[in-house]
């Protein structure tokens, strides 16, 4: 039973899709909102993003989003799923955008990929690292369940998390440097590739995460 | 392993109905473009692009109402394009349930949507879509321009310079279409393909002319292109998507099998 999941809204970008698929796995009930009293009552917390991260933060914190993540995660101790920006919004501060401070939930950074970017063959990377891209799970973990290591997952981003923390590290995606894919701290479980367009794989993550009760 | 060479199958939409006709085994309506999604989906399609053809404003809403439902059903990036003029629309189709939006003709006319529509919602959903037709060699070198107008009308724009610049402007994406293939089936014009994955740093989709498998494998090999988007081989059944991407894996392309 997943109970009550609440998506986080905070006005950057569509997040019909996140609430689609989690209904498509099976979810109970799905809201898309900030509202503090429903996300108080929510028995799983899904933190996504989409943009340019000085926007993302400036709206989380107008909209006290910071707040109401942090009680979800302390206090509440619900099972939670970061995805994409919300990862990136977690870490200690980005590069993105002149160099924006972040929520420091994680601590660690979010780097940019770097222009010139090449594989260790020499080949041209492009930036921003689009599409489907080999995920490398680096521990076991309750959301990995019926996905086989090195699974594609899809991905769209320019910047890239870098956990100080290396015990954290769940997976780590290759694109010319080795980027943290998936990060996971007791009921934590934070992505970088976007589960909800990542087909089969990205719907049995979220099928895991309905059903998880949030410990490792 | 490393990033796989994206395969896009196209659906050409007029008010709400697939218009092109696409023949599966087992479709119960060749001409609705959710269950058609669905299908090329089920095939391990990496992305689907959406072109609305629709002319009137009552068929847009049409549109809207059917990115929606393939939205709710479909679990992979969607590209929606055509018809696309200003902030509104993106944010429009954003809403319905697109990840990224084609800007095509409106970029020619206005270039700062491109900008500000990027920094609005973020390079990764717009995607400029540039119809090349060569016109001649400057220099001994081939020359490519922007035509407007399903290849009909000029614009004296240099297709490459053109590429660069909306990369500068946010562009997350290119979408690539030789005018003079299109719908040839002789290949993509990989010359142009060639010059602008080079002369850009965001991913470059082919587009234009497939007419069979290996005409793919040459727009990731010799073209450069991050992705290869088709349509007419894939609707009428000619090849399916896993064996476009078996047969692109057989010459040692990277794809998501």
């Amino acid at each position: 039973m997943s109970g009550l999941v609440a998506v986080i809204d905070y006005g950057m970008g569509n997040l019909h899709s996140v609430a689609s698929a989690l209904h498509h796995v099976g979810a109970d009930e799905v809201v898309v909102t900030h509202d503090a009293e429903l996300i108080r009552k929510a028995d799983r917390v899904v933190f996504p993003g989409v943009g340019a991260i000085r926007d993302c933060m400036d709206e989380i914190k107008r909209l006290q989003c910071d707040e109401l993540l942090t009680r979800a995660l302390t206090e509440q101790r619900v099972p939670v799923l970061a995805i994409c920006v919300g990862l990136q919004a977690m870490m200690s501060c980005s590069q993105e955008n002149g160099g924006v401070d972040c929520l420091d939930i994680i601590p660690g950074e979010v780097r940019y990929f770097g222009n010139p970017l090449s594989d260790a063959e020499g080949n041209r990377l492009k930036v921003p690292h689009m599409g489907w891209n080999a995920v490398c799970q680096k521990r076991q973990h309750p959301l990995w369940q019926g996905i086989a290591d090195m699974t594609r997952f899809y991905f769209v981003h320019s910047y890239y998390v870098h956990a100080e923390d290396r015990s954290l590290l769940a997976a780590s995606v290759e694109y010319g440097v080795s980027a943290d894919a998936a990060l996971a701290r007791d009921n934590l479980f934070a992505v970088q590739f976007h589960p909800e367009k990542s087909a089969g794989a990205g719907l049995q993550l979220l099928r895991n995460f309905i059903g998880w009760n949030g410990t490792c | 392993m490393s990033l796989a060479k994206r395969i896009i199958p196209c659906l050409d939409v007029d008010g709400g109905r697939v218009v092109k006709g696409v023949n599966f085994v087992g479709i119960r309506d060749a001409g609705d473009p959710v269950e058609i999604a669905m299908r090329y989906n089920e095939q391990g399609a990496d992305e689907i692009t959406f072109l609305d053809i629709t002319a009137s404003h009552e068929g847009r809403d049409t549109t809207v109402h059917t990115v929606e439902q393939i939205a709710e059903h479909v679990f992979i990036p969607l590209t929606v394009g055509g018809g696309i003029r200003s902030v509104e629309d993106i944010r429009t189709m954003l809403n319905a349930g697109a990840d990224k939006v084609s800007i095509n003709t409106a970029a020619i006319h206005n270039p700062e949507l491109v900008r500000e529509s990027a920094e609005k919602f973020g390079s990764q959903c717009i995607v400029v879509a540039i119809d090349a037709k060569r016109v001649g060699d400057v220099d001994g070198q081939p020359r490519w321009e922007i035509f407007t107008h399903g290849g009909r009308k000029p614009t004296g724009i240099d297709a490459v310079e053109w590429a660069q610049k909306m990369a500068d402007l946010g562009a997350g994406e290119i979408l690539l279409t030789s005018m003079d293939r299109d719908g040839t089936k002789n290949g993509f014009e990989l010359g142009v393909t060639r010059a602008i994955t080079e002369a850009v740093e965001i991913p470059v989709i082919a587009s234009g002319g497939v007419g069979n498998l290996d005409h793919l494998v040459d727009g990731i090999i010799e073209g450069g292109a991050d992705a290869v988007l088709a349509a007419s081989i894939f609707h009428f059944g000619e090849y399916s998507v896993p064996e476009a991407k078996a047969h692109m894996a057989a010459r040692g392309i990277e794809v998501r099998l």
